[in-house]
Parts: structure tokens; sequence; C-alpha cells
């Protein structure tokens, strides 16, 4: 009797901490969104991090996004070419990238490449009382530090996603057309015809703006809540990649669910 | 206050702080003129760091007055707190210096961020205050190419980039060579006198710290246990002051965590892996 009340005394704690940080984090959340204004103002300090978290995230991007698209390539040719429709490899790379894996991907390679990063500086910055020292200069280190970079996500992330998908698209011609001999014309025709600019392309870029705050929101709030020590910093940067991962495909399934609902 | 007598720049009346239910300062009183240089000591976990936090805005008092320059700390908004954090200075007890930033940045930071000055005056002054702390050449360094003493004087030359009336010191001395707390303590003394400003340093460094202090307050118990000048210090035979002044492993602030008696315990031990 005594190890169930243990067990629903531990499983209490559990939910109450995790209530707990949630409220954390929506507060959070809502003290940085609140200065994003300033953080628009000073365009160079978003552009100094979108350098760092785009940009220097492109290599990543771009290539995973080639290899994304030859592996499709020559994954959906196998199957398709069993029906005699391998002239749609172009619909259906063109559509599983754009609606799917380049938000999805994209975002997860950004939370591995970038967000712990960012995770990591904000948390050392904290051990080592800079932004301490920034808030007793009468400087607010959320709209100095944390806005920007969580801005530099959300603008980050569509464009990522955007040429994760081109890099893709480019691979999977390299491998179906160039390779495997599928038609030109009937590449890029069957990709033209079965694309639509606003379920597609437009869903696709919603879900990574979506991707982008969550992610940005997670990194920067990890960051500067990391216990100061290293331990702290190492369990921050952690929980940045699981937690913006697992919120990732959480949203996607939602977001997927909620814009093709009426399509079939 | 007497009549003609200057206003305190610090006024702490029956303060209480601690974090979650443990109480760290327990009706604290502490007056400071303007021009003085106060030295807080005390034991580990005394309350000197949360005093500068409650001084800063960055603690809140759980009751009593914490006034700055007049102003009520604990009853400031944001801007107004900010407003007030613009006449303050704080040395961290590392530096807090920005790491990504160069020594010439990191002075700068302050007039970038709170004023419209431009980028040549800006450079005049960084270079005036770092003068001021014998750190002109090392402008172009990066933080990690600097000792802690630079940094430490680096960092100095930041806090006082806008003039503050007052300038709170987190163990300046902590983890510095012989020279370079010479050179800080130095420093302090200096500036304080040059810029006018009101000192208040958070220390364990008693040799130092008599040299350069008006005044030393004793934390303890969450209340000042002793205020007194550098010279009653010295000659004090109070067994708490002794402690600090000789640096005695045990006494007043005991060596021993306090733990069950030594045999007890061990036999304890013994009974129960037997």
């Amino acid at each position: 009797m005594s190890h169930l009340l243990n067990l629903i005394e531990a499983l209490g704690a559990h939910v109450n901490r995790l209530l707990a940080r949630l409220g954390l984090f929506a507060r959070f959340s809502w003290s940085v969104l609140s200065v994003i204004g300033i953080c628009i103002a000073r365009f160079t300090l978003l552009v100094r991090e979108i350098y760092f978290s785009g940009v220097r995230s492109l290599a990543i991007i771009t290539v995973s996004g080639l290899f994304v698209g030859m592996v499709l390539a020559v994954q959906g040719y196998e199957v398709l070419q069993r029906f005699g429709s391998a002239e749609s490899l172009g619909s259906l790379v063109a559509l599983s990238l754009v609606r799917e894996l380049g938000p999805v991907v994209a975002a997860l390679l950004f939370a591995g490449r970038a967000s712990s990063a960012v995770t990591a500086e904000i948390g050392l910055m904290r051990a080592t009382e800079q932004l301490a020292a920034m808030d007793m200069m009468a400087i607010n280190p959320l709209a100095r530090i944390i806005a920007p970079r969580f801005m530099a996500a959300v603008v980050s992330m569509p464009i990522l996603a955007v040429i994760f998908s081109s890099a893709g698209v480019i691979g999977a011609y390299l491998i179906g057309v160039q390779l495997i001999g599928i038609d030109d014309g009937a590449f890029w025709s069957q990709m033209q015809a079965s694309v639509d600019f606003r379920i597609d392309v437009l869903n696709g870029l919603f879900k990574s703006l979506i991707f982008g705050i969550a992610v940005g929101l997670i990194s920067v709030f990890e960051g500067y809540h990391a216990a100061p020590t290293a331990e702290g910093v190492s369990s921050a940067t952690t929980r940045t990649v699981v937690t913006s991962s697992l919120s990732v495909l959480m949203l996607d399934f939602v977001l997927t669910v909620w814009m093709f609902r009426g399509l079939n | 206050m007497g009549i003609g007598a200057p206003d305190p720049i610090i006024d702490l009346k029956d303060v209480r702080f601690g974090y979650a239910e443990r109480p760290i300062l327990d009706g604290l009183n502490l007056t400071v003129p303007k021009g003085q240089i106060l030295a807080v000591m005390g034991g580990s976990g005394s309350g000197k760091t949360s005093l500068l936090g409650l001084l800063g805005g960055r603690n809140k008092a759980w009751s009593g007055q914490v006034r700055v320059d007049g102003q009520d700390v604990g009853h400031l908004n944001r801007s107004q707190l900010y407003a007030l954090r613009q006449r303050l200075g704080m040395l961290f007890q590392f530096g807090a210096l920005f790491t990504d930033l160069t020594v010439f940045e990191n002075v700068a930071f302050p007039y970038r961020e709170q004023t419209d000055l431009p980028e040549a005056i800006i450079r005049d002054l960084v270079l005036m205050k770092l003068e001021a702390v014998g750190l002109r050449g090392a402008a172009p360094l990066m933080p990690s190419e600097l000792s802690g003493g630079m940094a430490r004087r680096v960092a100095l030359a930041r806090a006082i980039a806008l003039d503050p009336m007052l300038m709170m010191y987190d163990e300046p001395f902590t983890g510095l060579d012989p020279i370079s707390v010479g050179i800080i303590g130095r420093l302090i003394q200096r500036l304080n006198a040059t810029f006018g400003m009101t000192s208040l340093i958070v220390t364990h460094d008693l040799n130092e710290t008599l040299r350069i202090a008006d005044r030393v307050v004793v934390i303890s118990e969450g209340k000042v246990y002793r205020d007194m000048t550098p010279q009653d210090v010295r000659k004090s035979d109070d067994l708490f002051i002794r402690q600090f002044a000789d640096g005695l492993p045990d006494g007043p602030v005991p060596f021993h965590y306090p733990a069950p008696p030594y045999a007890q315990q061990l036999i304890a031990d013994h009974v129960s892996s037997s």
C-alpha cells in the first residue's frame, strides 16, 4: 500500500514540476514576444544572429537536402516503376519535400546545429554573469540577447526549409533524370502539375514558420534557465535538442491533420 | 541624520530577505553616506552578495525598506529601476566581461546602448576609462587574452563608464595575485575620490580592505554584528573579528558543518554493517 502511495506521490510531484515549468515557459515566451519590437528596431543585431544561426546552417541543410532528394528518387523510382508510372517521380519527390520533409528535416537539423549552440551560448553567458551584468547596466537581456536569437530562428527556418526542398529536388533530378534516365520533360511537368502553390508550398512554409517559433523559444528558454554550472549547461543543451525535435514532430502531425483534413 | 548632515546614499531599515523559507538577512539596518568606502564582511552565506542584489533591485526584500539615493528600490517599476541602475556600477566577482567583444567594445558597450553619443566621442571616452585602469594598450584584446587581474580592471572600466554615483564590488580581490589585489585596491580608492562616488565592497580580503576602506561592517546572523573603523578592526579582541582578521579555521564560525557526534556516528555505522 505504501509503495502505491509513494508511486502516486512521485507521479504527482512530477506532474506538478512539469506544470510549473510549462507555466514558466509561457510567462517567458510572453516576455520575449513583448520585446520583439525593440529587437526588430535593432536590425543589425538581428542580422548578426541570422548569420550565426541561419547562414552557418546552410551547408548542413543543403547537403542533407541533396542526399534526402537522391534517396527519395532511388526509393520512389523503385516503387513507381512497378506500376508503370516512373514519370511521376518528380511529383512524388516535390510533394514529399515541400509538404513534409523540407520543413520537418530542416527544423530537426536546425535544432541540432543552431539551437543547441544558442542554448549553450546563453547558458554560459548566464553562468559567467554576463546576463546579470547587462541587467545591472540597465540593459534588458531579453531584448538585447534573447529576442534577436529567437527571431533569427523564426526568420531562418522557412528560408532553410525552402533551400532544403530545392536541394532535394536537384538531388532527385540528378538521380532520376541524369542517372536512371527518366524523361526530363516528364519529371518537371509532373512536378509543375501536381504541386499547388497554396496547398503545398504555402502550407509547407507556414509549418516551418511554426517550427521556427517553437524551436527558437525552446532554445532561448532552456539557455536562459540553465543552471549556472557545466552540468547545467550540458543538460540544457540536451533538453533543447530533445524537446525541439519532439515538438517539431508533434506539431507536424497536428498541422498536417489541420491543413490537409478536407482535401481527400 | 542631523541637520546639515548629507543625505545617505544607502539606507536600509529592518530588511528581511532570504531564499525559499530560509532567511539570510533578518532585520538588517545600514546607512551609508555619500563619498564613503564601506567594506561589508561576513562568513560565506551571511548575505553579503544578497545585499548587493537588494541594492541593485535584483533581489526583493521580504520586508523592510531598501533606499538608494532616496528611492525605495523595492517599489520601483521596471523603467524606474533601470533609470536608477544607470547611476549604479557593479563589478562582478570574475568581471563578467562579454566574451565575444574586445576590451574596447566591452567598455564602449554602456555608451552604445545607453547614449546617443557619436562614435568619435565614445572612442575618446573608452580610451579615457581604459587609461584610468592602466589598460589603454589592451583595447584590441579579447577577454580570453587577459589575465584575471586585467579582466577585473577592464570590468571596472566598464562599470564606471557612465560615472555612477554608487559602485558595488562583489569580491573584487578573489582569485587575484598580490600585485593585482594591490592594483584593484588602489583603483577603487582613486576612482572613488576622483569621480566623487560612494563604494560598497563585499569582500573576504581583510588586509587590502582595511587599507582602503573608511568603514567596515561585519554581518552575522542576518544583522550588522559590528560597525567599526579599520583601526578598530585591527585592535579588536572580539573573537569573531579576530577569527576573520587572523584567518583562524575554527571559532565563532565553526570549522565543522553541523553533524551528529563523531563517535556516535562511527559506532552506529559499525553496528549497522555487522
